[in-house]
């Protein structure tokens, strides 16, 4: 015995030391994912036999309105996050200086990015509460009544995704501010001989040099994008009827609360093949990365 | 340097520069600094609709009491705690463990594994709710802290294999070579080279863990209902309901949830930054 593990642990050690990371990953993270796109192929309400129904649940998803409005807010909330890249950029740009007291201030802008989503949607349905709110108060200084932001089914999904924007751009900003500390002084310091200042040189000296920061930053804002519910939750739960909701939050309701597991799964699935395009693209692009490093 | 140092001389622009940076500062913070002093409010004043002046008593004091002993909030955090520290430390075990084969060995799948322990980090979470609900319901873990603990461990395992992967790949080869040389075997190799030369990495994941785990609020609604178990995140959106207007308790229970995270943050600051941008940089 001792000696086949001698003559064998070579391979057999490795083995067993990924193993548990692999399997548990392998069981609770990458079936459960294959099991949803079958189980969407079934009518299901969780305790029941499953009845295969093909495509059904995807045929009803094609003619439900409310998975256009969740759709179109998924795309809303991918559009203005967008925003988060250039004003983290901005505020990196503005706060790196080594001047005394400046490691304390970029902390405080870091803040919102440890702050928990319940915790920062809380907030800002305090800041949007009419009459009472931080919005209220601003806009009867101008004289104005401001609109109930959150019951306005126009405004909504722009309240929140506002609302989001803080800690998206406090994670950008630490990115950035990492990427700025990289830069090369050489190529800065040929650029200012050169006489390139101020947008030249962020345009055609830096910006350049950021390539693979920015590429993480985007990155990470399409994910947070897409994963976005728990604002939502807090914030709205979907509403005013259901014009809040995105993908996520419509397959939450439709299974917890109305038990229809099989068309839940069925939100889902779509949102992962969105959410595949996506991970494709950034897989190739690491891949490549790390075979032309190794 | 980008952009340009403002000069060490020049004190005017310094002084210029200092408030400026100050001012977008506090507007940055503002819903923050709203929501401490609101949870120092009484509760005369949340009635009277000053919501957002300066408070006209500190009732600090009352508002926190109020909090921990007429709700289960005292519980929540507990909970926390006890879902958190457990999947910190077995996230941490098993990436090290993963981590090592992956960035040590080669055979055939190496990098499908890679792939699969990255690819799967960015799955909707949505699209395994249902599965992972029924097998918890099956093994009789749903509504208990375990099954968020397994859940946790099994999710963050791909971030931070991918994490431990890169670090262990970046250590000199020449260690790894004097290990084989010497004749040491793979698991003395894992306990006498790499454990000890990981430790920043492990520092930093595991605050960066602590942050994620802590703040997670979709599992927490998705796999606990009673409030024995339930995590502070699902338990704040749960008093909010129940308090419709007491917006100083609201204030005071959103600060116990936001304190732990920022707390270690800023304890652990250089390791969270270098976890954060080592993690997204290199992957």
């Amino acid at each position: 015995m001792t000696s086949l593990w001698r003559r064998h642990r070579w391979w057999l050690t490795p083995t067993l030391l990924i193993l548990p990371g692999a399997v548990l990953f392998a069981v609770v993270i990458l079936a459960s994912s294959v099991q949803s796109l079958w189980i969407s192929l079934h009518d299901w309400d969780g305790f029941g036999p499953m009845v295969w129904i093909g495509l059904g649940n995807y045929r009803e998803l094609m003619d439900d309105p409310q998975f256009y409005v969740s759709l179109k807010n998924n795309v809303i909330w991918l559009v203005m996050f967008m925003l988060a890249p250039p004003i983290g950029l901005a505020i990196a740009l503005l706060v790196n200086q080594k001047i005394k007291g400046m490691r304390l201030v970029k902390s405080m802008f870091f803040i919102p990015l440890v702050l928990a989503s319940v915790a920062v949607g809380v907030v800002f349905t305090w800041v949007y509460t009419p009459e009472f709110g931080l919005l209220a108060l601003i806009f009867r200084a101008f004289g104005a009544n401001a609109p109930a932001l959150l019951s306005d089914e126009h405004f909504v999904t722009f309240a929140i995704v506002v609302a989001a924007l803080w800690s998206q751009i406090a994670f950008c900003m630490v990115l950035y501010l990492a990427g700025l500390n990289n830069l090369s002084e050489e190529l800065i310091g040929a650029g200012r001989v050169d006489g390139a200042r101020g947008w030249n040189m962020l345009r055609h000296i830096v910006l350049p040099q950021l390539t693979q920061v920015t590429f993480i930053a985007i990155a990470v804002t399409v994910v947070g994008a897409l994963r976005s519910f728990d604002m939502i939750s807090v914030m709205t739960r979907g509403g005013p009827f259901g014009s809040s909701s995105v993908l996520a939050y419509q397959m939450f309701e439709q299974s917890i609360f109305s038990y229809r597991f099989g068309y839940g799964a069925a939100i889902a699935s779509v949102l992962f093949v969105i959410m595949a395009v996506f991970i494709t693209w950034y897989l190739t692009r690491i891949i490549r990365a790390e075979e032309r490093g190794a | 340097m980008y952009p340009r140092p403002v000069p060490e001389t020049a004190h005017a622009s310094r002084r210029l520069y200092m408030t400026l940076v100050g001012a977008i500062l506090i507007v940055w913070l503002a819903p923050l600094f709203a929501v401490i002093l609101t949870s120092f409010r009484s509760m005369a004043d949340v009635m009277s609709g000053n919501l957002w002046g300066w408070p006209t008593e500190i009732a600090v004091v009352e508002n926190y009491t109020a909090v921990f002993t007429q709700t289960p909030m005292a519980r929540y955090f507990l909970n926390s705690l006890v879902i958190t520290i457990p999947s910190v430390v077995g996230v941490l075990i098993l990436s090290t463990l993963a981590g090592f084969v992956l960035a040590r060995y080669r055979f055939p799948g190496n990098m499908l594994i890679f792939a699969l322990f990255v690819g799967g980090n960015f799955l909707p979470h949505q699209i395994m709710m249902i599965p992972v609900r029924d097998l918890m319901v099956r093994l009789n873990l749903y509504d208990t802290t375990t099954a968020l603990i397994i859940f946790h461990v099994a999710f963050q395992t791909g971030f931070a294999t991918l994490f431990m992967r890169n670090f262990i790949a970046a250590l000199p080869d020449e260690l790894f070579q004097a290990a084989r040389a010497e004749g040491a075997t793979p698991f003395q190799t894992l306990i006498h080279v790499v454990v000890p030369l990981v430790r920043p990495a492990l520092a930093a994941l595991a605050i960066l863990l602590f942050t994620f785990i802590w703040n997670d609020y979709f599992w927490a609604v998705v796999l606990t209902v009673s409030d024995d178990v339930k995590p502070v995140t699902a338990g704040l959106a749960n008093l909010r309901g129940e308090w419709v207007s007491a917006w100083n308790l609201i204030s005071a229970g959103t600060i116990i949830v936001a304190v732990p995270p920022v707390v270690m943050f800023f304890l652990m600051q250089k390791h969270f930054i270098a976890g954060l941008t080592m993690g997204a940089v290199k992957g």
